[in-house]
């Protein structure tokens, strides 16, 4: 079996400040780690491998500096790490990376094996907009299921997978077939702590490196700026409120702080305190 | 790159800056579109509020506001239909089909994509649901155009697009985007981040129905069961008209309960921070901000929380926001309505106290007598 896990490289922390000049985003200086909910994703793939035998290739797209995610994956015990790379990329949207994204899959099946199931995450912290996993799905024609939770079984003689995936208000049975894109559900599962044996190979092995030529891209007006219809014009920070909280006086008794606190709440919100009192007599 | 200083802000120039005129073949695209979200026999009251900012667009651009809803012939659906009009719509795109019973992504990403390929909106709303997020981010990709995620804001420009404002890189910055040269223009919006639009009875206006063409054996995936949440046990912080939520400021797991306390007394939902999902003291969907639930409560009191942009984000839309906090310079006093600077681990006692005698009828008929 063959599965291709898809990871990014996230800034770790989300407190990026606007230049307020230029009005770019400062990354300088902000370490970066692999976008946590793809760990989620990472660590199904290698528990579907222990027990289904096969290989486990983790594949980014990002600037060379991607690489130190990648090796990390490879530390944790994935098999063989792909790095997309190419300044073609740049200022790619989802259209876009999903469309390089797949093209890359496409390859990787190609040169390793066709992939039975793609992981990605649910969304990434940055970005943010957990559309990328559907996006790889449509343009490969794997049948998507998102929000998975639990792998419930996986024939793969049968070519046939069954999983619960998170929905509104229930969670969903699914069966379907091979191959699949999975995005994984955060907190479904720990991300085991990779071997003594795993982190000496992720030091020493060679990374798979390709460009958008490499990973037989010929069309590069699908990527990067010109791939994506969506066009970023204006970067902002939040405008602050003017006026700041309007403090209560705190009194020597706490219950009298608490008085004036509610009528305060109840000065502003009047209905509210009629249905709470309407509440209050149904107790 | 994906990763690299994002896109480019104006200033940085590249093709952000440019406008060019709109392909012949999208001149067609007319219309604002809002997806019924309808599961069932439920429609998400996310639907109600895109039709409600849909009406705002659909004004401006002086066009008809229109429902797409795909389910199955019969009651769920009727009503379904009778709600998009009573909330604003002045059309319905139907499609009527047992395959649409439950949601799968094959039948309804294909129904969605013809019904647009057919009617050529140029602007379709969804909610952020993972039943909208699943759906929307298929069909954008098979229709080649723009989605974008997560909108705080929706606006038409002096040309006519839609400026889509969304927050990112957690809240500490808004951006707007475009789908300048590609139609529909597509978007999502997160529960409970608009607000609900009045409700009139209207008759049933216009209903244009459109053919499935799909028969089960296409559909590969299978559903084998639905387990619902139980009801009893279901949170439903997001439409809570009451939120009291804790932070690290609470000290301890045990604190957690006085929380608990006073929103049982207001008959409340309660939350908390991210940092308490983290530790352990409460379960992930009562985790409120971005990562977690966006609220709109009429009163939401958060106790020992800081007030990071990543909680901020999340309760903004409340009428009244309350805070408990021993730091006067605590930044959550910067968005908050009203301020109480003490020790919450003894204040939400009293708090709950002072309530409870405030609300109770049999002390209510002794203030009155
Ligand atoms: C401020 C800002 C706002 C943006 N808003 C939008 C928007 O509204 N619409 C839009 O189309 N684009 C938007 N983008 C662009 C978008 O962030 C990029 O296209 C990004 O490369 C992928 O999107 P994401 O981070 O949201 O990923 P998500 O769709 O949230 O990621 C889901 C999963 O896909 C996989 N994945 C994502 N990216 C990669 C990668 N580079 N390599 C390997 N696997 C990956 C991961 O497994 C991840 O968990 C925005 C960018 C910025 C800077
Ligand atoms: C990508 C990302 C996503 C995130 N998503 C979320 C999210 O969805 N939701 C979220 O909440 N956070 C989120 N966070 C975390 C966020 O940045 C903050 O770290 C978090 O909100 C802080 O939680 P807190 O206010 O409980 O704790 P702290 O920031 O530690 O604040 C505790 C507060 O309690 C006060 N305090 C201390 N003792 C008392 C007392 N006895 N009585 C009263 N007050 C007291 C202190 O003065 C302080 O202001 C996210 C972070 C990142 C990077």
């Amino acid at each position: 079996m063959h599965i291709v896990v898809c990871i990014k490289q996230v800034p770790d922390s989300a407190q990026i400040r606007v230049h307020p000049v230029t009005n770019t985003i400062m990354r300088q200086g902000v370490p970066t780690i692999i976008n946590p909910y793809d760990l989620f994703a990472l660590e199904e793939a290698l528990r579907l491998r222990d027990k289904h035998g096969g290989e486990v290739t983790v594949l980014t797209m990002g600037p060379p500096m991607a690489e130190d995610s990648l090796r990390k994956a490879l530390t944790f015990g994935a098999d063989r790490a792909v790095l997309l790379t190419d300044r073609f990329f740049a200022g790619s949207d989802t259209l876009a990376t999903s469309y390089a994204l797949a093209a890359a899959i496409e390859k990787i099946g190609e040169v390793y094996g066709k992939p039975e199931i793609v992981f990605t995450g649910k969304q990434t912290i940055d970005g943010d907009t957990a559309q990328v996993g559907p996006g790889i799905a449509k343009r490969q024609s794997l049948l998507q299921l998102t929000y998975v939770s639990k792998i419930a079984e996986l024939d793969l003689d049968g070519g046939k997978i069954t999983v619960e995936r998170r929905s509104e208000g229930g969670v969903q049975v699914l069966e379907t077939k091979l191959p699949v894109l999975i995005t994984m559900l955060e907190g479904t599962n720990d991300m085991r702590r990779g071997s003594m044996a795993d982190a000496l190979r992720a030091a020493r092995s060679d990374l798979v490196i390709w460009s958008a030529k490499d990973a037989g891209i010929e069309d590069i007006l699908k990527c990067g700026l010109r791939g994506s219809p969506t066009v970023v014009k204006r970067v902002f920070a939040p405008a602050a409120r003017a006026e700041k909280a309007e403090q209560i006086e705190i009194r020597p008794a706490a219950i009298d702080t608490a008085d004036a606190l509610i009528e305060t709440i109840f000065g502003t919100l009047p209905a509210l305190e009629t249905e709470l009192v309407e509440l209050h007599q149904t107790l | 790159m994906a990763n690299e200083p994002a896109k480019p802000a104006p200033a940085a120039g590249g093709r952000a800056g440019m406008k060019k005129e709109l392909p012949e073949h999208f001149k067609a695209y007319k219309g604002v579109w809002v997806f019924i979200e309808a599961e069932r026999g439920v429609v998400h009251p996310v639907s109600y509020e895109l039709l409600g900012e849909g009406r705002k667009l659909a004004d401006q651009l002086g066009v008809e506001l229109a429902g797409a809803i795909l389910g199955p012939k019969g009651e769920g659906t009727n009503h379904a239909i009778a709600e998009t009009f009573a909330h604003g719509a002045d059309l319905v795109y139907l499609m009527e089909d047992e395959l649409l019973a439950d949601y799968r992504n094959e039948p309804f990403s294909k129904g969605l994509t013809d019904l647009v390929n057919t009617y050529k909106p140029e602007i379709l709303l969804l909610g952020a649901t993972t039943l909208g997020r699943d759906l929307a981010g298929s069909v954008a990709t098979t229709l080649l155009t723009g989605l974008t995620a997560d909108c705080t804001e929706l606006a038409v420009d002096a040309d006519k697009s839609l400026a889509a404002t969304r927050p990112t890189f957690g809240g500490s910055l808004l951006c707007t985007i475009y789908t300048l040269n590609f139609r529909p223009q597509m978007a999502t919006v997160r529960p409970r981040v608009m607000s609900m639009p009045a409700r009139t009875d209207k008759p049933i206006g216009k209903v244009v129905m459109h053919p499935l063409n799909m028969a089960e054996e296409d559909i590969v995936t299978k559903i084998l069961n639905f387990v619902a949440d139980r009801q009893a046990g279901k949170v439903n912080l997001a439409y809570a008209d009451i939120v009291v939520a804790g932070g690290l400021g609470m000290g301890a797991v045990e604190n957690m309960q006085l929380v608990k306390n006073l929103a049982k007394s207001l008959g409340a939902e309660y939350g908390c921070s991210r940092p308490l999902v983290q530790k352990g003291w409460m379960p992930a969907e009562r985790q409120i901000g971005q990562t977690g639930k966006t609220i709109r409560p009429k009163l939401y009191i958060a106790a020992g929380i800081s007030g990071a942009i990543q909680h901020r984000v999340g309760v903004e839309g409340a009428d009244l926001i309350v805070a408990v906090n021993t730091d006067k310079n605590a930044p959550i006093f910067d968005f908050a309505h009203v301020g109480v600077v003490t020790d919450a681990v003894r204040f939400l006692p009293a708090l709950t106290e002072a309530f409870t005698r405030r609300l109770s009828p049999h002390n209510r008929d002794k203030l009155a007598g």
